[in-house]
């Protein structure tokens, strides 16, 4: 945070490092099973993945245990670090501190980098998945769960088969949404005859735009509904502002204009609920009726009190406290006097380097919602939710706290 | 957890909001000058004055108070108004050649302005073209029954009132031709009829004068006396003794002509002058000649300056005798009238006072004090005299400021007349207000102007200028370079119009005002921060001045905006009222975008598009700032494009001038530009690009709001002062301040230490931060709870704070910053924030039952209100058109659910969402009016219009006074005008066809 500016492209590029699930600890007293690095590296001359590699299992003093490793980057998403490209992509999001999550790869439990999975609570996913790769020898290739969701269809089962529901998954990349949407006129069969009506219509998809990698969203295809709203009698920019808004989790029904693709249903709704099978689509999600996705749906039913377990937390804002806030000091003469007391131009526009941390929303206290740090970086296993639970002490480093 | 709070939902208390509150909106008034005037007229027995305007408007004032509009249904400019003296009916000529009758109406405590008919003049069938029957100038009889309408193509028609029947002897041009000795005919036509005047004594007589210059006195079917003028009229008046009359002419004179019967026609005027001669002259466009019994007659006109020399000024002339004065304005004068004796007995018009409606104010000249000083209008101030650059409303103000506001304003204005408002008609029934309310206009000139706002007539009160501590290279020698013209003509500047700021870097952005300590807070559009005590006494001071960077060491970063305004070096004299004390410049000297005050803590915070700070005004101490900027914010430091910069003086004087000329013009064609616009958007396909926010807009960096709160930051036991900072990108930073006590101020410096920092998911532009106390209460303003004021906030349940930003409304809990309820506007509606404000609704029912809500007003102009802290929506109006984008950024909320918007440059609308807290005009007029015809008013009228192939119309009747009436003209034309309320519904489907409220004109031959 004291960085200044100027320095981001000549100065070397710090990376602190978290190490979780380490058994070895070195500097740093046994209780609290995670140690901290701190190093520069030259953000020019970083080398390759491998590399780098070999650097942390050099520096963290584990050669030959097999790791995983991960960085947060600026929008609070945990993303994998497994090849040269994502290396750099990594380095040069640092700003200008990097920091990596080594884990431990366990064999029992694939980690996985979901979306927003920094602030999203573990939903038991990891749980679900059966463990398939007991005794192959570890091939690095990436697995399905360590690439991230872009888009999915949802709600086939509640949709009519001419409309489609597509969620569209906002993450740091740089990459657009990309798609244009214009008015138009739409017509509609009605019990009184055909009728035409004003409608939104995506009018052009971005090359290379997420939508358009998608493969889901088509040029003339009629919007429908924005996030479970509907948009008849709206504007075309209340649409584009209810689509910016709604911009990191956006969920759009959509009537296809090339309706060859659409989800044929064989009688049986039931096997289709979790099926979600389709052609048009690229990736496709594999969500069960709990999925965040139908939740922030039927969320719209103006339940505007987040304690009342409307867990769309996909929006959480990001907290950061200061740590050297000192507590209640009730007379500051006593406490504070005889540093600033008689100095009155001491602090004046100086610039106070404030230690900071990050600390991930805490809407924790009201819901069972939590998204914090210790959930996420200590995932599900090991069985040992008592050590991330207060970890103003745990997870010291430099005097900082990390508060949750 | 401990912070769960859920006593702060009070579940019954939201029942009780909705049950026992309603939230009614309603315009109540327009305050400030009617945009775009086109017409005045005068009503000496009621002692009303009207004012037409360009959109089609007419607004009735009387005494303070008194006040009713009318609107047109066409949207047309109003050309002519007049009286039917007495009666409460005004006439209305439109553009578009139509005639409308109007009529004060009185309901319950309010008088309303209602169309009873309109009509237009039927064209002669096949010789003329329909510009022949453009009516030119009207003259309704004093007799109020006959109407003498003049046209273009030099007919006089005449009209029964007030139905408007067009009455068989109507004066065409051949008649008068015909009368007329041959060396008076010029040519084959007489142009149009300029001018229409009932003789003062004779009502059977009336003069009537065409455009080339011939005058003629015609009674009744008689031609009296003709008169031929070498010049094209421009206007004609009467001599009260009737034995004369005065003609201005397009050559800048005018000539007094005599009317006797035994020479009927004459050449020779018994004087003609041209003031301002010899050299060429404008036209005189209108003349009144007043007798006084004093002595020599008072002679008024409008224009006439040299051509050459002062063609360019827009000037009215007061001459008698030798006196002469020159009132030199700035802007068009439309139309003047005087008040003046109006009894038939006495002999003379001893004009009291001479009312001059220009194109941007009203002056009123008292014509009774020797010298004629202006006396101060108590309505239709020129809020624009400037350009209002913000506003900013104190609801409640004590007793103690506004009493000393109010002095310092009288010791402002150089009172030369102790003549009472002329214009006094009708009866104010409105209640004295409760409260006093203040409003704070900010200005392009950096002067901020005070208004009384409790009541329905916006009264200035008090004005301050910040321009004085400031070196600026035009230092107002305005009065110098007066002063050093020529002493003729004796121009006297008049009026307060003056829109071109000299320096833009003066322009007022922020305002607050702390009503308890008298403290002002005044920010500029140069990054300068001003604090000013309210202070009784004149002083002669020099101002502290302190500079903060907001940049902070930010490298990479070069201003390329204005450089900021040097302060005087010398100490400055100031007049009783607020002082300037400490003067705070932020470098680099952006626009001031957000201010606060808390005068009990003696802080101050300040933000631009760079930064904010935090200044004790007290030890004249900056003691923390903050640099927003975000890395790649590059167009903030760029600063706004300066043309002022480079201009030098005397250009911008010439400029000055042309630019002065062209405002008319260049409203006409922005007015037209934004139409095409609109019409624009409706022919080409729009898109409209899908993006999500990225960190990395543009002026990210620029804080919205700032505030101060005595809360929980710290931790859940031990609250203090705080300080908030909201962001345009989402950004929200939480200082804990260390305030010494009230008696360490001098010793101690103040702490600032961040305390928490949100970044909002979405990102959008932070609007406001409100905290909110245990009982889910904003907190109390400054002093209110040391003074016992108000009751003291609840320090025993957690407090909240209330973050709105352009698109959702989150409650967090304190001090852990938990969101707690939040309503996301523009995901669910589309709609963006754009002004917010916590208001306390009072209920009708109970006096002393109160709620608080949040009052929102959106892009689309609509407001909604919602129930704090469950943020739950309550109503919703459509308040303003979305397009006018300057009305809803002119929006300020009151705390009392009223609110205020700019509907032009000149004019404040006042709403009002509260039921209980209503401004609006309560007034009586007593009217005179003979009443309409019973026998008119039994006719029902059915109208058949076929639907889905049956005949099947019924017609209602509602309107209960119809002013339905025929009679055949002199073409054997018969024409019905219908005033009904019809409604066209089918008999089969039941589906209403057609709603009309006024059913034209039904002709048939």
């Amino acid at each position: 945070m004291d960085c200044c500016l100027s320095r981001i492209h000549s100065s070397p590029v710090n990376i602190r490092q978290q190490h979780h699930n380490t058994l070895t600890c070195v500097c740093l007293p046994l209780q609290f099973e995670a140690e901290y690095r701190r190093f520069a590296l030259k953000k020019n001359g970083a080398g390759s993945f491998q590399e780098f590699y070999q650097l942390l299992q050099t520096i963290h003093r584990i050669p030959g245990v097999d790791v995983l490793l991960g960085y947060a980057d600026i929008h609070g998403d945990l993303l994998p670090i497994n090849n040269d490209d994502n290396f750099h992509k990594a380095l040069s999001s640092a700003n200008p501190l990097l920091r990596i999550i080594i884990q431990r790869r366990d064999e029992d439990e694939p980690v996985v980098f979901p979306t927003n999975s920094l602030q999203r609570r573990k939903k038991g996913l990891a749980g679900l998945r059966p463990s398939q790769q007991k005794n192959k020898p570890a091939l690095l290739i990436g697995l399905p769960q360590d690439f991230r969701q872009i888009s999915s269809i949802i709600d086939v089962d509640i949709l009519p088969e001419t409309h489609r529901r597509v969620r569209l998954h906002k993450h740091g990349t740089h990459k657009p949404l990309g798609f244009y949407i214009r008015d138009g006129v739409s017509v509609r069969v009605t019990p009184q005859g055909v009728e035409k009506v004003p409608g939104v219509f995506i009018s052009r998809l971005v090359r290379g735009g997420l939508a358009e990698s998608t493969g889901l969203l088509g040029v003339n295809d009629e919007i429908l509904e924005v996030n479970g709203i509907d948009v008849a009698g709206k504007s075309l920019d209340q649409v584009t502002d209810m689509m910016v808004a709604n911009s990191h989790n956006l969920i759009v029904t959509v009537k296809p204009a090339n309706q060859r693709n659409n989800v044929v249903h064989r009688g049986s709704k039931a096997s289709a609920g979790n099926g979600s099978a389709g052609s048009g689509g690229s990736a496709l999600s594999h969500e069960s009726a709990h999925s965040p996705a139908s939740q922030t749906v039927s969320q719209c039913s103006n339940s505007n009190s987040v304690a009342e377990g409307d867990s769309d937390d996909d929006d959480t804002d990001l907290i950061i406290e200061s740590d050297n806030l000192p507590s209640y000091t009730p007379h500051r003469s006593l406490a504070n006097g005889n540093i600033h007391g008689n100095t009155p131009s001491s602090g004046v526009f100086g610039h106070r380097p404030l230690p900071q941390s990050v600390s991930l929303p805490s809407s924790s206290s009201l819901s069972d919602s939590k998204a914090s740090l210790s959930s996420l970086t200590t995932p599900t296993h090991n069985g040992s939710p008592t050590k991330t639970s207060s970890s103003q002490e745990s997870m010291r480093e430099d005097g900082n706290f990390i508060t949750l | 957890s401990m912070t769960l709070g859920t006593q702060l939902i009070r579940p019954c208390a939201l029942d009780e909001l909705k049950h026992t509150l309603s939230f009614p909106f309603v315009q109540t008034v327009e305050h400030g000058f009617p945009n775009q005037p086109s017409a005045l007229a005068y009503d000496p027995k009621l002692q009303l004055m009207a004012i037409g305007t360009k959109s089609g408007a007419i607004k009735v004032y009387g005494a303070p108070g008194v006040e009713c509009t009318g609107l047109h249904k066409e949207t047309a400019t109003v050309t002519q108004l007049h009286f039917f003296p007495g009666q409460g009916r005004i006439l209305s000529l439109l553009d578009d050649n139509t005639l409308h009758l109007w009529e004060i109406e009185q309901k319950e405590q309010c008088s309303h302005l209602e169309e009873v008919c309109s009509f237009m003049l039927p064209g002669r069938s096949g010789i003329e073209s329909t510009s022949a029957t453009r009516v030119t100038v009207l003259l309704p009889k004093l007799s109020c029954d006959l109407l003498a309408v003049g046209t273009e193509g030099g007919g006089v028609h005449f009209l029964e009132l007030p139905s408007f029947t067009l009455l068989d002897r109507s004066i065409f041009q051949d008649e008068i031709m015909q009368s007329v000795p041959e060396e008076y005919k010029c040519g084959k036509s007489l142009g149009p009829v300029e001018s229409l005047q009932e003789h003062p004594q004779h009502p059977d007589k009336i003069l009537i004068g065409y455009s080339r210059g011939l005058v003629v006195l015609w009674d009744l079917q008689i031609f009296v006396v003709c008169v031929f003028l070498l010049q094209q009229l421009e206007s004609l008046v009467w001599v009260r003794s009737g034995n004369s009359f005065v003609s201005s002419h397009s050559d800048g004179g005018y000539m007094v002509w005599p009317v006797s019967s035994s020479t009927p026609c004459t050449h020779e005027p018994v004087t003609s002058t041209i003031p301002y001669g010899p050299f060429p002259c404008k036209a005189v466009n209108k003349i009144l000649w007043r007798t006084t019994e004093s002595g020599a007659p008072l002679v008024l006109f409008s224009g006439g300056m040299p051509r050459a020399s002062y063609g360019d000024r827009h000037c009215l002339t007061i001459l008698q005798d030798s006196q002469h004065i020159t009132l030199d304005f700035t802007s068009r004068v439309i139309d003047f009238f005087t008040i003046h004796c109006i009894d038939r007995d006495k002999e003379f018009d001893d004009p009291l006072a001479l009312v001059v409606l220009l194109e941007e104010e009203l002056v009123v000249i008292d014509l009774q004090t020797a010298g004629w000083p202006t006396i101060p209008s108590p309505y239709l101030a020129p809020l624009h005299s400037s350009a209002i650059t913000c506003s900013y409303h104190i609801s409640n103000v004590p007793t103690k400021l506004w009493d000393r506001v109010i002095s310092a304003g009288q010791r402002q204005c150089h009172l030369q007349t102790h003549t009472n408002w002329p214009i006094c008609g009708g009866k104010n029934l409105a209640p004295s207000p409760k409260q006093q309310e203040l409003l704070l206009t900010g200005h392009e000139d950096g002067t901020v102007r005070f208004w009384d706002a409790s009541g329905v007539s916006l009264r200035p009160l008090y004005k301050l200028s910040t321009a004085n501590i400031f070196q600026t290279d035009c230092d107002h020698n305005d009065s110098l370079t007066q002063a050093g013209e020529e002493d003729w003509p004796p121009f006297r500047k008049v009026g307060c119009f003056d829109p071109y700021s000299d320096d833009p870097r003066l322009g007022i952005q922020k305002i607050c005002l702390c009503k308890y300590s008298g403290k002002l807070l005044v920010a500029g559009t140069a990054g300068q921060v001003i604090v000013l005590y309210l202070c009784d006494e004149k002083s002669d001071h020099m101002i502290d001045v302190a500079t903060v960077d907001l940049l902070q060491d930010r490298e990479g970063f070069t201003w390329k905006g204005h450089d900021r305004l040097p302060p005087k070096s010398s100490s400055v004299p100031f007049a009783p009222g607020f002082q300037p004390v400490v003067l705070v410049q932020c470098m680099p000297p952006a626009a001031v975008t957000a201010v606060t005050l808390h005068a009990e803590w003696n802080l101050i915070a300040f933000g631009t598009s760079h930064g904010f700070g935090l200044f004790d005004y007290h030890r004249r101490l900056g003691f923390h700032s903050r640099c927003t900027l975000h890395p790649n914010d590059s167009l903030a430091m760029e600063g706004p494009l300066s043309r002022v910069k480079s201009l030098k003086k005397s250009l911008r004087q010439s400029f000055r001038r042309i630019r002065k000329s062209r405002v008319s013009g260049k409203k006409r064609v922005q007015e037209a530009n934004a139409q095409l616009a609109e019409q624009d958007a409706e022919v080409t396909p729009v898109q409209r690009r899908i993006e999500p926010r990225s960190a990395d807009d543009s002026l990210s960096g620029v804080v919205r709001c700032l505030c101060f709160a005595d809360t929980f930051l710290r931790d859940g036991t031990h609250h203090g002062p705080t300080m908030w900072a909201g962001t345009n990108s989402g950004c929200v930073y939480a200082y804990a301040l260390d305030v010494p006590s009230q008696d360490k101020f001098s010793e101690q410096s103040v702490e600032a230490l961040l305390g928490k920092e949100i970044q909002l998911m979405h990102r959008a532009p932070v609007v406001s931060i409100a905290v909110l106390d245990g009982r889910g209460n904003p907190l109390p303003e400054p002093y209110e709870v040391s003074r016992d004021l108000a009751k003291a906030p609840d320090m025993q349940g957690s407090h909240s704070v209330l973050i709105a930003s352009e698109e959702q409304f989150k409650v967090f809990m304190l001090p852990r910053v938990s969101a707690k309820t939040k309503f996301k506007l523009t995901a669910h509606e589309g709609c963006r924030v754009r002004k917010v404000a916590l208001v306390n609704f009072s209920s009708v029912a109970s006096e002393d039952y109160s709620e608080n809500g949040l009052v929102c007003l959106t892009n689309l102009g609509d407001i909604h209100v919602f129930s704090i802290p469950a943020l739950r929506p309550q109503v919703r109006y459509d308040c303003i058109r979305k397009e006018d984008i300057s009305g809803i950024a002119s929006c300020v909320f009151t705390k009392t659910g009223q609110g205020f918007y700019l509907i032009s440059p000149s004019e404040y609308e006042r709403f009002s969402l509260s039921a209980r807290v209503i401004t609006k005009p309560l007034c009586q007029l007593d009217v005179d009016r003979p009443h309409d015809p019973s026998e008119l008013s039994s006719a029902g009228v059915h109208i058949i219009i076929p639907c889905h192939g049956i005949i099947s119309v019924s017609v209602r009747q509602s309107h209960t006074k119809p002013m339905a009436h025929t009679k055949p003209s002199r073409q054997e034309r018969a024409s019905l005008w219908v005033m009904l309320k019809v409604k066209v519904q089918c008999l089969k489907c039941r589906q209403l066809q057609s709603s009309l409220e006024q059913f034209s004109h039904v002709g048939f031959m």
